[in-house]
């Protein structure tokens, strides 16, 4: 059950040219900006668009391939597809929807009652059942838009940017519930998002996509630990990104007025010194420096306060160099129990070694 | 009171409401999907109609269906059938001047009604005759029956080009709207009071629930 994915086509304003295998049974996020082609992916996928070349393979069986003419119908791939907004029929109760969504000729009568009664069972829609769609819960909605697809056969299930379309109060809980019904689906599961903590917490790998292509495709630690690309890092979550020159195995980065040794940061990761023009540190990685810290991992940095925004259980600082002419920010995040700001205007701050990641 | 007219009004409406109903959903369809530029030209075609004089209407109609022209020359002499001066010529009438009423009122509805609803009915393996039937017209009913309710009235009430089609025949051509006229031109005026009021009375009922249609549309 593996899908191999290779299309290009030509969008408004760049092309979308990806090339990846989600593999049996694992969850691959596809995590990058809104309008970077994530959404037209999944639609190429399903069959609702076309894409200009390339193939897809689901399994052993050709969705599409440009080369040989084949382009399956929709209705023919067997592939599910959770829409942002659910596209739940609009004119069906929660029941119908389900009913409909199962494949004709597949199942006799009754057990295509015990199918569809299994899974409304399992994903707590019974209750509902007669409820018109435009009545329930965003939850409820998305319960439905899912049960669908599980009793459709899908080989494999694509979400587009789920949980996107609900209060933020509502998607801690349902996201969890998401989790469960993803995790036992037992076949490949794609999603798109533009959430970094939610590819972090759904996904087994995720593919960093910028402007319609895959920069990255790694297992999750991987991937956060090591964006590799500028725009990596930025999608990711990284704050504090600045060029960086690397000369004799120094790295410099004049706007922070710092430098680390080239071989501490990056000496096991191959990184030559013509690939490194950036810089990327996690705000929340660097750490108050206490005076017990072990040097042979690490620097010590003396940094001026410029602000302090109080978060509900942190601080982030912006904090800079005062010995650079031309300082850009850095930025730093602390747990409030750890630090208190208490009028100070310097702090000293210990950089791991391993926190710094060298950026193409 | 003869009420032929209203017999015959009314059978001319329904029977034009029928065939606007497959017409309008139809074009609407079709044309919602085009290219932008074809959907502009072919926009302006098909609404025309609607502002042109319906004297200018039935002009057209005649150039093209009088026994000596194009189409009608064509039925005459293989069928023997004329096709103006009947009660059934004035559908020709009131289809085209209240077709554009129901296509723009559907194409309206399809317009609004979400892409992503049929492509996941695709995905799910539903054909296309089922999602149109059983999603898309269920969806953009309250927009149809509008344009439906707004091409009988219209249909009803077509006065210009009904009269150079079919002409006031009493019993056979005669309608609500050419009967007015006529009972007026032969100073009648007791006769074109009842007709004026019955008139009034089936126009009113049809905003009535036109109005109370669009309030339930609104509320749900």
């Amino acid at each position: 059950m593996s899908l191999q994915v290779k299309i290009t086509k030509k969008l408004a304003n760049f092309s979308l040219d990806v090339d990846f295998t989600v593999e049996s049974r694992e969850i691959l996020a596809v995590l990058g900006a809104s309008g970077s082609g994530k959404s037209m992916l999944l639609k190429c996928i399903a069959g609702v668009e076309t894409p200009d070349t390339g193939c897809i393979v689901l399994d052993d069986r050709v969705l599409f391939d440009s080369s040989r003419k084949i382009n399956l119908l929709p209705q023919e791939r067997r592939v599910g597809l959770l829409f942002q907004n659910y596209a739940l029929f609009p004119n069906m109760t929660v029941y119908q929807n389900i009913y409909h969504s199962v494949r004709k000729g597949r199942y006799s009568g009754p057990e295509q009652e015990r199918l569809i009664n299994g899974i409304m069972d399992t994903l707590q829609l019974t209750k509902i059942r007669n409820n018109s769609v435009m009545r329930i819960s965003g939850g409820e909605m998305q319960r439905t838009a899912l049960a669908r697809i599980l009793v459709n056969d899908a080989e494999l299930m694509m979400l587009d940017e789920p949980l996107s379309a609900l209060d933020e109060h509502l998607k801690f809980s349902l996201e969890m519930e998401l989790k469960e019904i993803i995790g036992n689906f037992g076949k490949s599961v794609l999603f798109v998002t533009h959430d970094r903590d939610q590819a972090h917490r759904l996904g087994d790998r995720i593919a960093l996509v910028n402007d319609g292509l895959i920069e990255k495709i790694a297992p999750v630690r991987e991937i956060f630990m090591h964006p590799d690309t500028v725009e990596g890092a930025r999608i990711t979550g990284v704050k504090n990104i600045a060029a960086a020159t690397v000369k004799n195995g120094i790295v410099e980065v004049p706007r922070w007025g710092l430098s680390f040794d080239l071989c501490r940061i990056a000496g096991s990761d191959g990184w030559s010194e013509k690939d490194i023009h950036y810089i990327g540190i996690r705000m929340n990685d660097v750490k108050l420096a206490k005076g017990k810290e072990d040097l042979s991992k690490g620097n010590i940095f003396t940094f001026k306060i410029a602000d302090v925004l109080s978060n509900v259980f942190s601080y982030t600082v912006k904090l800079y160099n005062p010995d650079v002419s031309d300082p850009l920010p850095f930025y730093w995040q602390i747990s409030k129990d750890l630090w208190e700001p208490e009028h100070r205007n310097i702090v000293e701050l210990y950089l791991r070694d391993s926190i710094v990641m060298p950026l193409k | 009171m003869d009420l032929y007219p209203l017999y015959n009004s009314l059978r001319i409406a329904l029977i034009s409401t029928v065939l606007i109903f497959f017409m309008g959903i139809g074009t609407a369809y079709y044309v919602a999907r085009m290219p932008k530029v074809i959907k502009g030209v072919l926009d302006v075609l098909l609404t025309v109609p609607l502002v042109l004089p319906p004297t200018v209407v039935g002009y057209l109609l005649l150039r093209f269906l009088g026994p000596h022209r194009l189409v009608g020359a064509f039925f005459f002499e293989n069928f023997d059938i004329r096709l103006t001066m009947t009660w059934w010529s004035t559908i020709f009438a009131t289809v085209v001047v209240s077709f554009p009423l129901m296509y723009r009122t559907t194409r309206g509805a399809f317009e609004s009604f979400d892409r992503n609803v049929e492509n996941a009915a695709r995905t799910l393996g539903l054909s296309g005759g089922f999602i149109f039937w059983r999603i898309r017209i269920p969806c953009c009913k309250a927009g149809i029956i509008a344009g439906l309710v707004l091409a009988f009235a219209r249909a009803l009430g077509e006065y210009g080009a009904t009269s150079m089609i079919s002409g006031y025949t009493p019993g056979i051509t005669a309608t609500i709207s050419t009967t007015v006229y006529n009972l007026w031109r032969t100073n009648n005026d007791d006769l074109a009071y009842k007709w004026v009021l019955l008139n009034l009375l089936i126009s009113a009922l049809v905003l009535v629930f036109l109005n109370l249609f669009e309030e339930r549309r609104r509320k749900s």
